[in-house]
């Protein structure tokens, strides 16, 4: 009775004399070995050359600034309520008359630190967010560190500089997980 | 002896052992960039352009290791052991000849040069005892470290290199009775047409020696001494800095000399198909000679070179033998086969000289 379709018949056929020889044997193995001396590498080789990353990556967080440079984020503590793994902690202060120009709500966070050891870059600070303050980077990846303090990023760190944002302008609010599915509704590829 | 002779002889000395070591050296980097490119990696490449440099940044890691010697061990055997290894595989490669004669008579030199140590008229016995020699290394480095593996290592290194010696030997009596010499150059000069090569008329006598060229060097498939997944390194494994540095360093020079040994008296040594039309067109006289000794010995080192590609070559290719399989190899399979070749030899000589 076969149970099976994929079971092989063992032979136990004593070897030829080609066989015995293993010269013939040798001589296929040392044709495959040369096959793959000349075959192209697939190594990327990481700090001169990068992997390009998804669209919908999640590397690391940038706090947003307005279309006028004003920051984005008016300390509500959402994010840091959502974040699975406590890694946000933020202090938040009120803007004072003549701070128009540089907060766009009238409070704001003094202190806003995410300690990226703890992160696990989830993103649901980003869709916690009810501002749309702050993003995980789809194209910068968290760096390594050499000492603890490093690894606790404040807002010095943090903050989107300002002359990047001229050039690149806010999504609208859009989270990633949004973005990807209009990406895949606009391709019709869902 | 005129002192210019000798002058010329101690350069050329020199030169060859200075080659014989820049070799052993980059054979370090070879192996690894051959072994990488066979797995479909890239191997060193962050130390200099190509990580040509790697081979310095190791042997100046080497240097820097903390050079320890265990509590249990026999201190004087511990450092001769490396030292023996070192000294046999460097002083193999003076009876190799590197290529044909200079004409040196504009130095004031009559007699011609031969890019050679010393033409001793029994080399190729001097290379053998030599290399049975390399064996007391391994030997007394596995026995002096007072480690079970590594005494398990030299063990199956002496009776491994002693069992495939004598495979090695008959083989070469095969050539050696075709050529009545056992100088190295006289067999090298008497394979002066591509198809005079012994290659084309002891085939498998080169097989036979191949195989034993791998054993004795200690190379995959023959590595049993110093595998690592069975024996923690073998005979080594006690060994630190560059003591460790010289036993690797002596398998490389074995390489070296016997990829020499094996171009020298089955490919023909320094001769290169179409000598004798190239030694038409180059100038008349000592000019046009030296040329064409200088190209011999290029195509001499072409050859070593392709052969330590080999040897590299086919360690990324072959599994471990298992050591019975070893021991059946060479005491059932290659010996007798050595034997009837020889006896095949003896009969072809015989009928062809009637």
């Amino acid at each position: 009775m076969q149970l099976t379709t994929r079971s092989k018949r063992v032979s136990n056929k004593k070897l030829s004399l080609g066989e015995r020889l293993y010269l013939p044997a040798i001589v296929g193995g040392l044709g495959i070995t040369i096959r793959h001396f000349f075959k192209k590498k697939v190594t990327i080789q990481y700090p001169e050359e990068q992997r390009s990353m998804s669209e919908v990556f999640r590397g690391l967080h940038v706090l947003k600034r307005d279309e006028v440079g004003r920051e984005r984020c008016t300390a509500c503590g959402l994010c840091a309520v959502a974040c699975p793994a406590e890694a946000i902690t933020m202090v938040a202060a009120e803007r004072q008359p003549g701070e128009e120009h540089l907060y766009r709500e009238e409070k704001y966070a003094a202190v806003y630190e995410i300690n990226m050891l703890r992160c696990i870059f989830c993103g649901l600070c980003e869709e916690a967010c009810p501002k749309s303050a702050i993003y995980l980077q789809s194209d910068k990846l968290a760096p390594a560190f050499y000492s603890r303090a490093d690894i606790i990023y404040g807002k010095d760190r943090l903050l989107q500089s300002m002359d990047s944002i001229k050039t690149t302008s806010l999504k609208s609010g859009l989270t990633n997980s949004d973005r990807y599915v209009d990406k895949v509704w606009k391709d019709g590829k869902y | 002896m005129d002192i210019y002779f000798f002058l010329a002889k101690a350069v050329i000395i020199l030169v060859i052992f200075g080659i014989t070591l820049l070799v052993a050296t980059y054979s370090t980097y070879a192996e690894r960039k051959v072994a990488a490119f066979m797995q479909d990696r890239l191997g060193p490449n962050r130390a200099g352009p190509w990580g040509l440099l790697q081979p310095i940044a190791d042997a100046g890691k080497m240097f820097f290791k903390e050079d320890f010697i265990p509590a249990n061990a026999s201190k004087w055997l511990f450092i001769a052991g490396p030292s023996l290894a070192m000294l046999t595989a460097c002083l193999t490669s003076c009876v190799i000849p590197f290529g044909g004669t200079l004409d040196l008579t504009f130095l004031g030199i009559d007699q011609p040069v031969q890019l050679q140590g010393i033409d001793v008229n029994i080399g190729i016995l001097y290379v053998f005892g030599l290399v049975s020699l390399g064996v007391y290394g391994v030997m007394i480095g596995g026995w002096a470290s007072n480690n079970k593996f590594s005494l398990l290592g030299a063990i199956r290194a002496a009776s491994q290199n002693i069992s495939y010696e004598l495979a090695m030997s008959l083989s070469i009596i095969a050539i050696i009775m075709m050529t009545g010499s056992l100088s190295i150059s006289q067999i090298v000069a008497d394979q002066d047409s591509f198809f005079k090569w012994n290659i084309w008329r002891q085939p498998v006598g080169f097989i036979i020696f191949i195989t034993c060229a791998f054993a004795e060097c200690n190379r995959t498939p023959f590595d049993l001494p110093e595998c690592e997944t069975e024996l923690i390194g073998g005979y080594h494994t006690e060994y630190s800095s560059m003591k460790l540095g010289f036993y690797l360093f002596a398998e490389y020079i074995n390489m070296f000399v016997s990829s020499a040994v094996i171009s020298a008296l089955y490919f023909g040594g320094y001769h290169f198909p179409g000598e004798s039309l190239l030694a038409g067109v180059l100038p008349e006289g000592a000019l046009g000679h030296n040329l064409l000794t200088m190209i011999g010995a290029g195509v001499f080192f072409f050859k070593i070179l392709f052969f330590i590609f080999f040897f590299m070559w086919v360690r990324w290719t072959i599994a471990r033998f298992r050591y019975d399989q070893l021991m059946n190899l060479g005491w059932k399979s290659l010996i007798p086969l050595s034997i009837a070749n020889i006896l095949v030899t003896g009969v072809v000589i015989l009928l062809l000289n009637n």
